[in-house]
């Protein structure tokens, strides 16, 4: 966990960058997340659909931003947590999630923090970009 | 065109277990290695009652309503057109494994951009746990592509 004591605006989580991508990482997320959603899983109905593949779950990626944020602070300290999905990400992406401080405040005597969040993927094409907000203390 | 009289629909509410055999399979799917959220041991010396939600899967559990997807079907939406555009949660507490939570969803807004190439249902929802205490609110934005 991070030293929140002395964290500074500017400062860094620790990024990681996922595996790639596969049909299998796909299919292991419609199922253990609810989204049957065709368009992720099966090329047939995507092609019928006129795309030219499956695409990931735009949820998948926030939920690996999800784990930036809990490998960081304790997850009872996220106050709240957002993302626009911004480009498709593609089978075969490997994602690399990183955050930075952008603002400390204080709410009803509580020490928070303002993040800013993304994810990319090997080409450094922005996927995700969001925000988060945490307490410090 | 989506029909905007929409604009304020409340569903029927729906409620929907939490369980652990899931989490732990979610935690699989998403690369999850931290053990607090597979390992019930390691949640209780954490502090947790039981395995905790991870921080998307409120997400997950909407779809748990009985019809998944009632919005598309009240507003006439082909699934193949749509995108999600934005999500997000703010938190109030904690939910674990084994908890019943339930979900009130609203529609907040449904607009239109580009001459009405990209449309964009707003949903609302708040999640509530067994005991009525205010777990979180998502918020969730909906593009359907038109050409």
């Amino acid at each position: 966990m991070a030293d929140l004591q002395n964290l500074k605006v500017g400062d860094a989580l620790p990024a990681f960058t996922t595996d790639p991508i596969s049909r299998l990482t796909l299919a292991l997320y419609c199922g253990a997340s609810g989204d049957h959603n065709p368009m992720h899983v099966d090329i047939d109905f995507a092609r019928r659909g006129g795309s030219p593949d499956v695409f990931a779950h735009g949820m998948l990626s926030m939920a690996y931003l999800g784990r930036l944020l809990t490998n960081w602070v304790d997850q009872r300290q996220i106050r709240d947590y957002g993302v626009r999905f911004t480009a498709i990400t593609q089978v075969g992406d490997a994602i690399t999630c990183s955050g930075t401080v952008t603002e400390l405040f204080e709410v009803a005597g509580e020490r928070r923090a303002r993040l800013a969040l993304q994810t990319v993927n090997q080409h450094g094409q922005v996927k995700l970009s969001g925000d988060a907000v945490v307490a410090l203390g | 065109m989506l029909d905007k009289q929409f604009i304020g629909h409340r569903f029927a509410p729906f409620s929907a277990d939490v369980e652990k055999g899931r989490l732990k399979f979610f935690a699989k799917a998403i690369g999850q290695t931290d053990a607090v959220y597979t390992d019930e041991a390691a949640a209780r010396a954490a502090g947790h009652p039981g395995l905790p939600v991870p921080p998307t899967f409120l997400f997950c559990l909407e779809m748990e309503a009985p019809n998944p997807g009632a919005i598309r079907d009240l507003l006439d939406i082909d699934i193949a057109k749509v995108l999600h555009g934005e999500q997000r949660f703010t938190y109030h507490r904690m939910a674990y494994a084994g908890d019943t939570l339930s979900f009130e969803q609203r529609i907040a807004d449904i607009y239109d951009k580009k001459g009405g190439l990209l449309e964009f249902v707003v949903r609302e929802t708040r999640v509530t746990n067994q005991r009525g205490e205010h777990v979180a609110d998502l918020h969730g934005i909906t593009v359907v592509r038109h050409g």
